[in-house]
């Protein structure tokens, strides 16, 4: 049994490894040119040409990249670090193998222009911008001040329309600022809108490859309890069968196991959404540890899920906070005065930081099993010296291998566990807000 | 160091808090509604069938043992009645025999009497038939004798004399 898993996931593992390979392949290549290799380019002209109208356009602040072509880098040595960054975050096409990609639908909202609306192969692999937004690093960006409509964008060397550049941001900390070049010209890129960054002109409402994951939970999640449910329906009081035994286990574990005993004798109010909760966790995490197309996103792993989860659980638990409830936390009885006004700020406190711990926590082991995993896999590119050594590919792969495929098995472990400790964790704060204090009272008299 | 730079999945965008929480809520209110609900009533009900049935069982048992010992107790009760009725029975059977015992001793006994009565009776006629029978047998030999022995007057003086004699023995 135990042999047999490892065997499965040595071969999910070497999938997962064909895929970074391909992916690494791809957007990590820059290190082997040359600067030589940039010259020869036929925009390289052009680029000229747009050194000499870039001055002209100081005004808005783009001088200072005239020339538009990005830094020489000064090592090829492989760096894992934003080949793992890059693969934790979300992206705006899903990466097949190679240069296959699934297309994924982009909705584009830009607070002056409107709405752009179409497939990702509308980039054409970052090859053109569509109405000002690009395709940079498998993620969506504006460009700002290109015109609109689709244009063909300048190759800065081969497949690759778009640089990063370090600069120093207004508080002395280093930022990278990607670039696009259009007719010589240098554009800056500007991400969608984020709570980090408020100030962005657009947001992006696109079907990325994290919301695809969570639509996939969503369809599985629905076809399996639908399945389940008319189960039920057409086999009153018999033993369940197929899926629904299965399922049966999960929902009569959360029943049993969590809510009942975390809630007390009103659970049955909130199971659905601790069911919710289970589930929709479960499956993106799942989803997420399938190294090959449609799987591999990181979706719990991304704050924005988990925010919205945790959100969703501190509504759930201020609404249903009951008399006795509001009164811990804001009149702690059966302490000393001075203690009570000690503990009132803090019990405040704990109404945001229970869900943030839960948020954080989820966010944190999901994306680390992601880290860790793509850093074995990393291992692979920094021993074959990026692609360079074949030899040294293999070594990395020897060693690789097994530590991904025990990673990958101990992932699955934690999918599962970090739904339930975010299932029990929610049940805990509710069955806390919904709590009869009658013994305490009692004992205070 | 670039990372915090490059580490998108701790910046909130807001594409994707937009859908998230769409997703959770489709996953929350129709799925929960259509399918978690009933399956969870489902569950309840089909385990309130359980936990009533074997109530029922339970109960069902006991009653059994209830009608078991209801049983043996008329069981043991028609025994008794049984016993009793047998009892009462012999003892009805034996006061019959007795009184029937006792009515023929005293029938018995009536008819003894009456037997020996008649015994005494019959006795006393035949005595009294022997007698008469005797008496005249007497009779006649006296009166052979006499007629033998009388030819002579002074035989017969004799004789009646005798008897008259006699006569006072009687």
């Amino acid at each position: 049994m135990s042999l047999k898993s490892f065997l499965y996931s040595c071969l999910l593992s070497t999938l997962a490894v064909t895929t970074l390979s391909a992916q690494g392949h791809d957007t990590h290549s820059p290190a082997q040119h040359s600067p030589a290799t940039t010259e020869q380019h036929g925009q390289q002209p052009q680029g000229e040409a747009a050194s000499h109208g870039a001055d002209a356009h100081a005004a808005e602040g783009h001088a200072a990249h005239a020339g538009c072509h990005p830094e020489e880098k000064k090592s090829d040595k492989y760096d894992p670090v934003p080949a793992v960054m890059h693969h934790i975050g979300d992206a705006n096409h899903f990466h097949i193998i190679g240069d296959l990609h699934f297309p994924l639908p982009v909705f584009a909202y830009d607070m002056e222009n409107g709405l752009t609306a179409g497939l990702s192969t509308m980039f054409h692999h970052g090859a053109k911008a569509v109405n000002g937004f690009v395709l940079a690093h498998d993620v969506v960006r504006k460009a700002k001040g290109l015109p609109m409509g689709e244009v063909d964008l300048d190759e800065i060397h081969d497949g690759h329309y778009s640089f990063v550049k370090e600069e120093l941001n207004a508080k002395g900390k280093k930022e990278d600022h990607h670039f696009v070049s259009y007719k010589g010209q240098c554009y800056e890129l500007e991400e969608s809108r984020k709570l980090t960054n408020l100030e962005s002109s657009w947001i992006d409402f696109s079907i990325t490859k994290n919301v695809f994951t969570m639509l996939m939970a969503l369809l599985v999640i629905g076809l399996a309890f639908f399945k389940t449910a008319n189960y039920y329906k057409n086999n009153p009081n018999k033993a369940p069968k197929g899926i629904a035994n299965l399922m049966e286990v999960f929902v009569t574990f959360i029943r049993d196991d969590v809510a009942k005993p975390s809630i007390g004798p009103k659970y049955e109010k909130y199971m659905t959404l601790l069911m919710s909760i289970f589930f929709f966790i479960l499956f993106n995490n799942l989803f997420g540890l399938i190294p090959f197309f449609p799987g591999g996103a990181n979706v719990m792993g991304n704050i924005s899920s988990t925010i919205i989860l945790a959100v969703i659980v501190f509504i759930v638990v201020t609404l249903s906070g009951n008399k006795n409830y509001w009164q811990h936390i804001f009149w702690m009885p059966g302490v000393p005065l001075p203690i009570k006004i000690l503990m009132a700020p803090i019990e405040f406190a704990s109404i945001f930081i229970k869900p943030f711990t839960l948020l954080i926590r989820l966010f944190a082991n999901i994306t680390a099993g992601h880290v860790i995993i793509l850093t074995f896999v990393s291992l692979i590119f920094i021993f074959g010296n990026a692609g360079q050594s074949v030899g040294g590919s293999a070594g990395g792969s020897l060693m690789a291998i097994p530590f991904v495929a025990f990673m990958n098995i101990l992932e699955i472990l934690v999918a599962f566990l970090q739904a339930f400790i975010f299932t029990l964790l929610s049940a805990l704060y509710i069955g806390g807000a919904v709590e009869e204090h009658h013994h305490d009272e009692a004992a205070h008299h | 160091m670039i990372f915090l730079a490059d580490f998108s999945p701790i910046k909130p965008d807001f594409g994707l808090l937009f859908w998230t929480s769409v997703i959770f809520l489709l996953v929350w209110i129709p799925i929960g509604r259509k399918a978690f609900k009933p399956i969870l009533e489902a569950l309840k009900k089909r385990e309130e069938g359980i936990a009533d049935a074997l109530g029922a069982a339970e109960n069902a048992k006991k009653e059994m043992a209830n009608l078991k010992a209801e049983n043996e107790q008329i069981l043991a009760e028609a025994r008794e009645e049984r016993m009793k009725m047998l009892k009462e029975a012999k003892d009805t059977a034996n006061a019959i025999v007795a009184e029937s015992k006792n009515a023929a001793k005293e029938e018995a006994s009536k008819i003894m009497k009456s037997a020996q009565q008649e015994i005494e009776n019959m006795k006393q006629a035949a005595m009294t038939e022997v007698k008469n029978q005797a008496g005249l047998l007497a009779l006649d030999i006296a009166e052979k004798v006499i007629k033998k022995e009388l030819k002579s007057d002074a035989s017969q003086v004799a004789f009646v004399n005798s008897l008259v004699k006699e006569m006072n023995l009687n």
